[in-house]
């Protein structure tokens, strides 16, 4: 016990001190950060465009809204060779030009500019042209528009529960499913392989001969794995702390403008609304239980496949291409996991989420996926339970499976080895 | 008294059996070489003697008790013949680390390796990571990480490669020193003259299977082959050599290389230089290098397989 200690120590430190760990330690966090911020200064330094209507037809002199970011300047008396000429000089970014149109198949608009118009501006050019043309054939065809706002319907439904009555989002529960199986396929993927290259390295460096004379090759294994993962929970501290803070500081060297731009970026008053919806649901969410399961789930899932990862990486020799082809039975499963995932979070219910999240292989991925959506009533307490046993059951089995494999690979120089020798390995007597 | 017994060991992979039924004794304190070409199952036996491999069948003892891999491991110094290090560990804390996995206490571990460092005058690299060192000096750093927990059987396998003559040296006084100390040693190497320069004892083994053992000396007369080299102060006449008593073997320079008729002494070659009044200035026996022991007996064993069936 004290051996896996003292191994347990020496890979901790030795990851924990080197440059790489602090650098991605930082800049992960700060990643988080530039992709919540970078649109929102984008929003608010890209400036307003303002775009010259040059309109034939008569029609459309008082119709276009100025909004926030696009202003109109209708000029009906330049030439329009003059005005194709200048209008980046007087400032503007680019001419729309309405021909003559028929009112009841109108066609031939087009807009010059010198850069490629943007999402945004093609949106407000379409939506500005066809709300004057609706209105112009309303009251062609004497349609009173107030009487049609009236008509015009806008309900919503809320979600409960059938048992606490609660209210459900399932917006809230997609982007916290989604976001929270993404991160622990992340966490399995960068860990696990971490635990695979240092395997590799001590069987490649033939430092393991040296170590198995000490301790036996399971405690090794078991030393570098435990330590890994304190690692990885180290590195998870850190950012929570991290991103807390940032989302605490950073508002206060942020203008209000572009903070009111982030928040507006959407442009899109449903969105919004979605979003405050999002928020709200979120404070609803049982965390104790979240925090507590994904934890769980994070350490049974690395537990499941890092000593996969181990006894891949015990395979391996000098040349180290053979291994990328034996990760694969061991990284494909997860990346299936990844994709029920999607499926799961759009339908948590479906017997495809519901067996995954039950199976060790994909539980730690889908049932994280699956958990938002609600315990009990989403996910039923059975199910969780049983999903955990296996889980448990599962990692215990790979563990053992992968000792038998690695005890042999590590000291097994020389010869390449194939999947099907080291799966004889499992099953040779000891 | 002999520290390790190894009694009738077996180990069989799949395809081959690299170790058949090996059994020795070595005795406390003495200087073990282990012999065999590529692939005989020398590697083999050592993990098994290490306590990596379980032996399929057979006993290994250790001070009279069965070797116990977990408890007994502490007492085994291994230096297998690939070197492994951590590279992009500090050598100081590598070996601190090596030292505390075979069960020493920190500040006992800390005051050894200030001593060997001293003595092997690495204290300027303590800090250094360890592929920042040569060769020769990683395999110093290994050496002392073996031997740091002063076990009861050191087993190094092939030591000195890679090291130049003044480092050599220095390991052979080290080595020679901890067994003067008691401690024993399996010395395994493919260079036969540190073989009989340094062992006390040896044993051939080839495809798994024992060829001999005993000490050097004892060998070396096992397999003479009665051949001896006469000087002479002046080359006689080939007429004067004619005599049932010998066979010339060679003629050298001032010099011949006899072989004695079963039926003849030693006596009778000086007789007969005598009689024929050849002055003789020197008479030695010639007995076979450890290395032409070697050759002749894996050749031998490999003829034997060759023509034995399957």
């Amino acid at each position: 016990m004290n051996k896996i200690s003292l191994i347990i120590q020496r890979e901790f430190l030795f990851r924990v001190r080197k440059r790489s760990f602090l650098i991605v330690t930082l800049l992960v966090p700060l990643a988080f950060a530039a992709i919540m911020i970078i649109p929102a200064l984008l929003a608010s330094s890209s400036g307003s465009q303002k775009v010259v209507v040059v309109d034939k037809s008569g029609f459309f002199k008082g119709q276009f809204r100025d909004a926030k970011d696009v202003y109109f300047k209708f000029l009906d008396n330049t030439p329009l060779d003059s005005i194709k000429k200048n209008y980046a000089k007087e400032g503007y970014s680019g001419v729309l030009l309405i021909p003559q149109i028929d009112i009841e198949r109108p066609s031939g608009f087009e807009y010059y500019s010198e850069a490629q118009a943007s999402i945004m501006l093609e949106n407000a050019l379409t939506s500005n042209l066809n709300s004057a043309i609706e209105k112009l054939r309303m009251e062609a065809n004497g349609i009173d528009k107030s009487k049609l706002d009236a008509i015009h319907a806008d309900v919503t439904v809320d979600f409960r529960n059938s048992k606490d009555e609660k209210k459900g989002s399932s917006a809230a529960s997609f982007v916290l499913g989604y976001a929270s199986g993404f991160i622990i396929y992340l966490m399995l993927l960068l860990f696990g392989t971490s635990v695979m290259r240092g395997v590799m390295e001590e069987k490649v460096n033939r430092i393991a001969e040296v170590m198995v004379s000490s301790v036996r090759p399971f405690q090794l294994m078991l030393g570098k794995i435990i330590g890994i993962a304190a690692v990885g929970l180290l590195q998870f501290i850190i950012w929570a702390i991290l991103l807390i803070g940032l989302s605490m500081v950073l508002p206060l060297f942020l203008s209000p403008d572009a903070m009111h731009a982030a928040s507006q970026s959407s442009n899109n008053p449903q969105m919004a609304e979605a979003m405050q919806k999002v928020s709200f649901m979120m404070a609803k969410i049982n965390w104790p239980l979240f925090i507590g399961c994904f934890l769980f789930y994070f350490l049974g899932g690395y537990l499941f496949y890092s000593s996969l990862f181990a006894a891949v990486g015990s395979l391996a020799n000098e040349d180290a291409s053979d291994v990328q082809q034996m990760t694969l039975p061991v990284t494909a499963p997860i990346i299936i996991s990844f994709l029920i995932v999607i499926k799961a979070v759009a339908d948590p219910t479906s017997s495809l989420a519901v067996w995954a999240s039950i199976i060790p292989f994909s539980s730690p991925l889908v049932m994280m996926a699956r958990l938002p959506a609600g315990v009990p009533g989403t996910v039923a307490i059975w199910q969780l339970l049983l999903s955990m046993v296996l889980l448990v059951a599962g990692f215990i089995f790979t563990t053992w499976m992968s000792g038998r494999i690695y005890r042999t690979g590590i000291l097994m120089y020389g010869k390449k080895i194939t999947l099907k020798e080291a799966i004889k390995w499992i099953f040779s007597k000891s | 008294m002999n520290l390790l017994e190894v009694q009738h060991l077996k180990k069989h992979y799949a395809t081959h059996k690299a170790v058949d039924d090996i059994s020795f004794n070595i005795s406390q304190g003495s200087i073990f070489g282990l012999l065999g070409p590529n692939g005989a199952g020398k590697t083999t036996l050592l993990r098994m003697i290490t306590g990596i491999f379980y032996p399929d069948s057979g006993n290994i003892l250790l001070n009279g008790k069965p070797f116990d891999q977990l408890q007994d491991l502490q007492y085994i110094g291994y230096m297998p013949e690939e070197r492994g290090l951590y590279k992009k560990m500090m050598v100081g804390e590598q070996v601190l680390y090596l030292a505390q996995l075979k069960g020493l206490d920190k500040k006992t571990a800390v005051a050894r390796i200030k001593y060997w460092f001293d003595k092997f005058e690495l204290n300027n690299w303590a800090n250094k990571k360890v592929d920042e060192l040569s060769k020769g000096m990683q395999q110093k750093v290994q050496f002392i990480s073996t031997i740091l927990h002063e076990p009861k059987l050191l087993i190094l396998d092939e030591p000195f490669s890679g090291l130049d003559p003044i480092n050599s040296n220095l390991l052979k006084q080290e080595i020679f020193n901890l067994s003067k100390n008691g401690t024993t040693i399996i010395f395994s190497t493919h260079r036969m003259e540190q073989v009989e320069e340094i062992c006390d004892h040896i044993m051939l083994v080839n495809k798994g299977h024992k060829i001999l053992d005993g000490s050097v000396k004892q060998i070396r007369q096992d397999f003479k082959e009665g051949l001896f080299r006469i000087g002479v102060g002046v080359m006689p006449n080939p007429a004067q050599m004619a005599t049932w008593h010998f066979t010339i073997v060679n003629v050298e320079n001032n010099a011949y290389v006899l072989k004695l008729n079963p039926d003849s002494t030693t006596n009778d070659i000086l007789l007969h230089f005598i009689n024929q009044e050849i002055p003789v200035t020197y008479f030695e026996e010639i007995l076979p290098s450890i290395n032409e022991v070697f050759i002749s007996q894996v050749q031998r064993t490999e003829n034997l397989a060759a023509t034995q069936p399957a």
